[in-house]
């Protein structure tokens, strides 16, 4: 379990430095190729107005999520937000047999990297480990150890 | 309160992993963004800004307006004046498809001081639209029989010509000897002897003409030029142009509108030099598919890709042309080619060179067409160290043989693989366009180009260029010796296909080169 929310965090934090670290990053392409039933959803937020807050957003929680994955704290809330980032990714470009795959690598049919990582990400939240594996042991162990004096 | 050595462990193992990650990420965007900076400083390409006009002060322009079809509605609506069928159109056409633009772009064009005073059109239907939309107490239009009658009246100060191909240069002949400034649309003539004629008078009138290839006007074309300038691709050897259509509108077989009739009509003046024929429909509203009035792909689209090139590299007339096709795609009558392969040959053409001098000269520039298949085959400039692909957008490749470029392929800083250069000045505005011949012309730049980043027509700017240079004077992007260029290189196309036979250009004359006993005028405008 504890590999299992290294990894993710990992995943999630080496996606937003990417993205921090290059000024020329923009999620408009991604967003106006969405396919689905949400497609004009997506393609609202590549208004002009909107696209700005929408890279940041997205970048901000990418690494916020990989800090609090990696480094063991507040977990269940990274676990929360990488969900929730996870299902728009899905939602944006969904594995459905009738809708066309643009902007994806591989084969899928219904389940995709994605929705897989989105529901470990669940597990992770049902099963948290930075008590165990993480900054959280040191609060928890503080609470415990004032609790028990 | 006592930490073991391995709540120390474990509670801080994260730490050093979050570091590194957060490292490698780091160092990996800023080592591609440093080559990335040191290949764009190494190219030194300056995007162009676009070039500022004098506004068109004091009393509006006069203009008028002569042929109110497909191309001179269009004309009008970059002039600022829209027909209310049109806009009611393009209203519901954007309430189905929010991508739709085309109305809210027109309303937020700048206005122009411009009075479309004259309407000259020998159907009376369409001269009817044009008055029932634009003859507003505001904007006091009037009906010309004929352009004659237009260009004499005292009522306009400048015309648009928007007809067939074979009164291009008669009208614009007739109004620049009246010192009328004319916008003449492409190609500037339909024959040899009156493209000569044509530049004799232009040279020698007070008024300003300019020629319809408002792709001059395109940024991305502008920045092309400075590319070749700096020798980005090294020595261009050859040019591929095309057109790929592969629809009944892209073939010019247009609505034939139902109350056409000999009554609607004014044949006569409809024919003018042309053979003298009975009444025909087809010929009227499918005019581009016969030689007789039109200049079929040569005059029609190549003048178009001609002028493209000529505009980024400033080639001039073609030493010698041979051209050949066919009709393969459209067997319905039509006397012009729908296949066309044509080849410029440019032998002491040079777009500098990063070898040793005197090893490199000359140029063929290619123009394949067909109106059979609508796969999108780009405009290539191939050069020694590079590719560039023309549009409204450009981008660059290197050769993975180049010489300018021989370190950085072999330190694998350049890919032969992965662009150098990328042009995009839309990159943040989805565009909605409307038929296949619509994207087909977007694609190559020639319907608009984008000021910071907002998508302005280029029609517009065409237009807007002319009218201030009619005001203010100085020099407009596609004059007379632009125009000439572009007319005779696409005869030389059109002569080639007709004869079989290469067509060559004696500069030093200023005119073709004679073939015994070919009357080139007859020879391009024969039915076959």
């Amino acid at each position: 379990m504890v590999l299992l929310r290294l990894f993710i965090g990992w995943h999630f934090l080496y996606e937003g430095i990417i993205k921090l670290y290059n000024p020329d990053w923009t999620s408009f392409g991604y967003l106006a190729s969405a396919q689905g039933p949400f497609r004009s959803f997506f393609i609202w937020m590549t208004g002009d107005s909107i696209i700005g807050v929408a890279d940041w957003g997205n970048m901000i929680a990418l690494v916020f999520v990989g800090l609090t994955l990696l480094l063991g704290i507040f977990e269940k809330w990274g676990a929360i937000v990488a969900a929730l980032l996870l299902a728009l990714y899905y939602l944006a470009h969904p594995s459905f047999p009738w809708v066309a795959q643009v902007n994806v690598e591989g084969s899928y049919w219904f389940v995709n990297k994605n929705l897989i990582e989105l529901v470990a990400c669940l597990v992770i939240y049902q099963i948290p480990t930075s008590h165990y594996f993480g900054l959280q042991r040191l609060f928890h162990k503080k609470e415990t150890l004032s609790q028990a004096n | 309160m006592k930490f073991t050595r391995r709540d120390a462990l474990k509670g801080l193992g994260g730490i050093p992993l979050m570091g590194a990650v957060w490292w490698a990420g780091a160092a990996s965007s800023v080592a591609k963004k440093k080559e990335r900076s040191a290949i764009l400083e190494q190219l030194n390409i300056q995007p162009s800004l676009p070039s500022a006009v004098p506004g068109i002060g004091g009393e509006p322009i006069r203009v008028g307006i002569i042929g109110f079809g497909i191309r001179g509605e269009q004309l009008c609506r970059a002039l600022g004046f829209a027909t209310e069928e049109w806009k009611e159109e393009m209203r519901l056409a954007a309430q189905e498809d929010p991508k739709h633009t085309a109305l809210s772009d027109f309303e937020s064009q700048d206005k122009l001081n411009v009075h479309l005073a004259g309407i000259c059109d020998i159907f009376d239907y369409r001269a009817n639209k044009a008055l029932k939309s634009f003859n507003t107490p505001d904007n006091k239009m009037e009906r010309f029989r004929t352009h004659q009658e237009m260009i004499r009246s005292g009522k306009v100060d400048a015309v648009v010509i928007a007809t067939p191909d074979h009164w291009h240069a008669p009208m614009a002949i007739d109004a620049l000897e009246n010192d009328i400034h004319v916008y003449v649309e492409k190609p500037m003539t339909h024959n040899v002897s009156e493209t000569y004629r044509l530049r004799d008078v232009a040279m020698n009138s007070k008024a300003v003409l300019q020629v319809g290839h408002q792709h001059r006007q395109t940024l991305s074309f502008q920045t092309a030029k400075d590319i070749i300038h700096k020798g980005t691709i090294g020595h261009v050897s050859l040019i591929q142009t095309n057109t790929n259509r592969n629809d009944d509108n892209g073939a010019w077989m247009y609505e034939i509108h139902p109350d056409a009739s000999p009554q609607t009509i004014d044949w006569d003046m409809f024919l003018g030099s042309a053979p003298k024929i009975p009444f025909n429909k087809n010929h009227f509203f499918r005019w581009r598919k016969w030689w007789a009035y039109g200049s079929g792909l040569s005059g029609d689209l190549l003048s178009h890709d001609y002028d493209r090139l000529n505009c980024v590299l400033n080639m001039g007339i073609p030493n010698s042309v041979m051209t050949s096709g066919g009709i393969y795609t459209h067997r319905d009558g039509r006397n012009v080619p729908d296949v066309l392969q044509v080849n410029m040959e440019y032998p002491n053409f040079s777009t500098g060179s990063s070898q040793p001098k005197g090893k490199e000269k000359g140029m063929t520039f290619v123009y394949s067409a067909t109106l059979g298949n609508g796969f999108s085959r780009p405009t290539i400039l191939m050069g020694h160290d590079g590719t560039l692909e023309l549009g409204n957008q450009l981008t660059i490749w290197p050769d993975g043989r180049s010489t300018r470029y021989a370190d950085m392929i072999e330190s694998g800083k350049m890919n032969p693989d992965v662009p150098i250069y990328q042009y995009n000045p839309g990159a943040s505005t989805p565009d909605g366009v409307a038929s296949a011949t619509s994207q087909y012309f977007a694609d190559k730049g020639l319907m608009w180009t984008y000021i910071n980043g907002a998508r302005v027509d280029s029609t517009f700017l065409h237009l807007r260029e002319w009218l201030s240079t009619s005001r203010n004077g100085g020099k407009v992007s596609c004059g007379v010796k632009e125009g000439f260029e572009e007319a005779i290189s696409s005869h030389m196309a059109g002569l080639s296909y007709k004869l079989g036979r290469r067509i060559e250009w004696d500069p030093e004359q200023g005119k073709l080169k004679d073939i015994e006993g070919i009357d080139f005028d007859e020879a391009l405008l024969a039915p076959m």
